[in-house]
């Protein structure tokens, strides 16, 4: 079936809205599916079925919930009734619970910091900081199905676009004030703009779906959520720029996104919402799925044409920009996939209603990936404006098993490490940018007592120098040798002056190298040295404050603390510890490895490190 | 090479143009398991680019392997999330247990062990997937478990 007219959309709107009185919604997010989502899912279609309760309790997959901590999560809609952690055993009782109208109280959710049972999603604090926008349909919709997006409400704003004049649409984004949620801010409506204003009859719009940062998912769970947003987006940013085709450019480590995101397309050409004169307003426009091949770099707008193009991974010097001369020379949009997914949302509630949401300078929300050592592990949509604290203790519940808070790591490898002082910075562009971090693609790395400032350092310029696309020397070079220092003083072979030669060498790398990866890599480092310079110092002097550089700790046995239980001795792959049982048991110096297998075994808390 | 001309014939369907390169080269790494010399030749050949140009895309991108895999793909998440909940101590185990060398392969060749950058199951961290399936909240004593069910399975293979 093909809808000629916004009207016959309007009629399926109608047709698909009814569904059966209850719902049960099992989260189909990657995290999920790893806790056993799938197991679930097919035991509550098979014990709602055995009791005769087909009709009025549907069952459905949907995107990512967001709380990933404690997945697998089910939600009973419309109640909104919250089940984290639910296994398969549990479900003929869940049932049970549903046809007599009762709660399960016992499989409810408890707020590790009040102690008290949760019955509802929206009073559970992780949500209840939140506001959710662009993340709001993921839990309701199952993202295989393009009805459940019409029925509610999608398409509608690309059938309110359609009727606009295209200026008249980007003037809307612009008003909006909507700005790049890639990393760097950039005005979506200003881009747009240059791109229309550019010569060339044949243009093209591309979605950037190579979410590379490590520690940042949010793009991924949009388009395994949600990928209609994200193509609707496209669409209303096709009709305003003028292009007639697009690609999305998707990590190929993403699986589950890509299928989605293919049947989304598939489904949206047999409504004709893709393709030949879309809702006959003589608009056309294609869109195909470019699967990434593995490559960091390509997250830079210019590298991901040329791998579009066919070609190596390397970006080249801008002007011209890709709204000038972009695929295959041609006039190119490209925008991240959470802000096409804001697009829609803009068009159908007014520039007004996303002005009221965030700061004067960074309107609208934000979804950021709080990860690391965090209660509350998952995906957080928040005003921008919002601070640090807010987010990280009010949302998250702070580092869990008492550890004191030490960092967060904002921004990726492009980012950088803020202390506990800055924990009351807003969360906007700028801020970030000042404080010497990066909102990137907004992921959020807890760090707690016992991460080491200089290993975190380490770790990102082993992700950047490994990146580099090889082709500007002062990133090549640059990266490289700062690598080797940081990897010496983790090794406990520092050298007086090597903090000076990083600083110098960070600020070289970052004027002078031709793109944003080397113009970023660098953060870590330079933030960690401004704010954790004495961790630094410390290492020169051959100690690791944090007991994290494996060079320079020992592991011993607490004799006093040890029942010789031999828990330790067992998982030992050195067999370095030795021991009768029930006495004291020691560990070989020599032997061991400190892999720290002993420390996790040990049921009394008898192994030290120093 | 008969193999090879199948493969290459289902990798170079509709397939037109520099432009067809990268997707070329996923669905004839999906068809062999990795990209052999002689088949990247004559990708070059068919789709009229230089076999230099073919080469470099080959060995730019991570996905692409030019050399065969083990029976078995091990990938050990090293992302942010996973790195400070002890990422890199659970490399450096199934490294050794597995006895991985130089060429990433197990003493056995049964295992390949691939290092990758977050896999967005940062809940799960640290994560290590084994053929697709999902091991979360890895210890250094669940990598003997994975190990020993590892080696299970290439038992009852052979």
């Amino acid at each position: 079936m093909r809808l000629r007219g916004p009207e016959e959309l309007a009629e399926l709107r109608e047709r698909v809205g009814r569904g059966p009185p209850l719902t049960v919604a099992v989260c189909g997010g990657t995290g999920c599916r790893a806790f056993g989502a799938e197991a679930v899912l097919s035991t509550l279609r098979r014990e709602i079925d055995r009791a005769g309760l087909s009709g009025d309790i549907g069952v459905k997959m949907t995107g990512c919930h967001g709380f990933c901590e404690r997945g697998p999560i089910v939600v009973v809609r419309p109640q909104g009734l919250f089940y984290p952690g639910l296994k398969p055993e549990h479900v003929p009782r869940l049932v049970e619970s549903l046809r007599r109208d009762r709660l399960m109280e016992e499989l409810l959710y408890v707020d590790p910091v009040s102690g008290r049972r949760i019955a509802r999603e929206e009073e559970v604090p992780f949500y209840q900081g939140q506001q959710r926008v662009v993340l709001a349909a993921n839990g309701h919709l199952d993202p295989t199905s393009i009805q459940d997006y019409i029925a509610t409400g999608g398409y509608a704003a690309l059938a309110k676009a359609l009727q606009m004049p295209p200026e008249e649409v980007i003037e809307e984004i612009k008003r909006s004030g909507l700005r790049g949620r890639g990393g760097a801010g950039f005005p979506t409506g200003r881009k747009w703009e240059f791109c229309r204003a550019a010569p060339g009859q044949k243009k093209y719009v591309i979605c950037n779906a190579d979410e590379g940062d490590p520690g940042a998912y949010m793009d991924r769970s949009v388009l395994e959520g949600n990928p209609h947003s994200v193509i609707e987006g496209m669409l209303i940013g096709a009709y305003a720029i003028g292009a007639d085709e697009g690609y999305v450019y998707v990590r190929a480590e993403y699986p589950l996104a890509v299928k989605h995101l293919r049947t989304a397309i598939t489904q949206a050409e047999e409504l004709g919402l893709l393709g030949e004169n879309i809702l006959g307003s003589g608009f056309s426009f294609r869109l195909h799925v470019f699967e990434g091949a593995g490559a960091f770099v390509c997250g830079e707008e210019t590298a991901l044409l040329a791998s579009i193009e066919g070609r190596r991974g390397q970006p080249r010097p801008r002007p011209p920009f890709p709204a000038q001369k972009g695929l295959w020379g041609r006039p190119t949009n490209i925008n991240n996939v959470e802000t096409w997914a804001n697009v829609p949302h803009i068009i159908a509630r007014g520039a007004d209603w996303f002005r009221s949401l965030g700061t004067e300078g960074s309107p609208g929300t934000k979804i950021f990936s709080l990860t690391g050592k965090v209660r509350n592990t998952g995906l957080v949509e928040v005003p921008m404006g919002i601070t640090l604290r807010e987010i990280i203790f009010g949302i998250g519940g702070g580092p869990p098993e008492g550890k004191a808070f030490k960092a967060v790591q904002i921004g990726g490898p492009s980012g950088g490490c803020l202390p506990e002082e800055l924990l009351d910075l807003p969360v906007d562009y700028e801020s970030l940018t000042g404080a010497g971090a990066m909102m990137g693609s907004g992921g959020m790395v807890v760090l707690d007592e016992d991460a080491c400032m200089v290993d975190m350092a380490r770790f990102f310029l082993e992700f950047t120098q490994a990146e580099s696309c090889g082709q500007c020397p002062p990133c090549r070079l640059g990266t490289k040798r700062m690598l080797e220092i940081l990897t010496r003083i983790t090794e406990g072979r520092g050298r007086e002056g090597d903090l000076e030669v990083l600083e110098e060498l960070g600020w070289g790398v970052k004027e002078a190298s031709l793109c944003a990866l080397g113009g970023t890599a660098p953060n870590p480092v330079l933030s960690t040295l401004r704010y954790f310079r004495a961790e630094y110092q410390a290492h020169l002097e051959g100690r690791c404050p944090a007991r994290a550089c494996r060079a320079l700790i020992t592991y011993r046995i607490d004799e006093e603390i040890c029942v010789g239980c031999g828990a330790c001795a067992k998982v030992c792959p050195q067999g370095a510890i030795s021991g009768e049982p029930g006495q004291p048991h020691r560990i070989t110096v020599e032997l061991c490895i400190r892999c720290g297998a002993c420390l996790a075994a040990c049921p009394k808390g008898a192994i030290r490190v120093a | 090479m008969a193999d090879l001309e199948a493969a290459l014939s289902v990798a170079l369907q509709g397939a037109k143009g520099p432009g067809a390169l990268v997707p070329v080269l996923q669905r004839l790494q999906g068809e062999l398991g990795y990209l052999p010399g002689p088949a990247l030749e004559e990708v070059a050949r068919r789709l009229g680019i230089p076999p230099a140009r073919v080469f470099g895309v080959a060995t730019f991108y991570s996905q692409f392997s030019l050399k065969p895999k083990g029976k078995h793909l091990v990938r050990v998440c090293l992302g942010t999330a996973c790195h400070v909940r002890g990422a890199p101590q659970i490399l450096a185990e199934l490294s050794r247990q597995l006895e991985v060398g130089e060429d990433g392969l197990s003493r056995d060749g049964l295992v390949s062990l691939e290092e990758v950058r977050c896999l967005g199951a940062c809940a799960l961290g640290p994560v290590v997937v084994v053929d697709g399936e999902y091991w979360g909240r890895m210890t250094p004593a669940k990598v003997t478990q994975l190990v020993r069910a590892l080696r299970e399975r290439g038992k009852g293979e052979a």
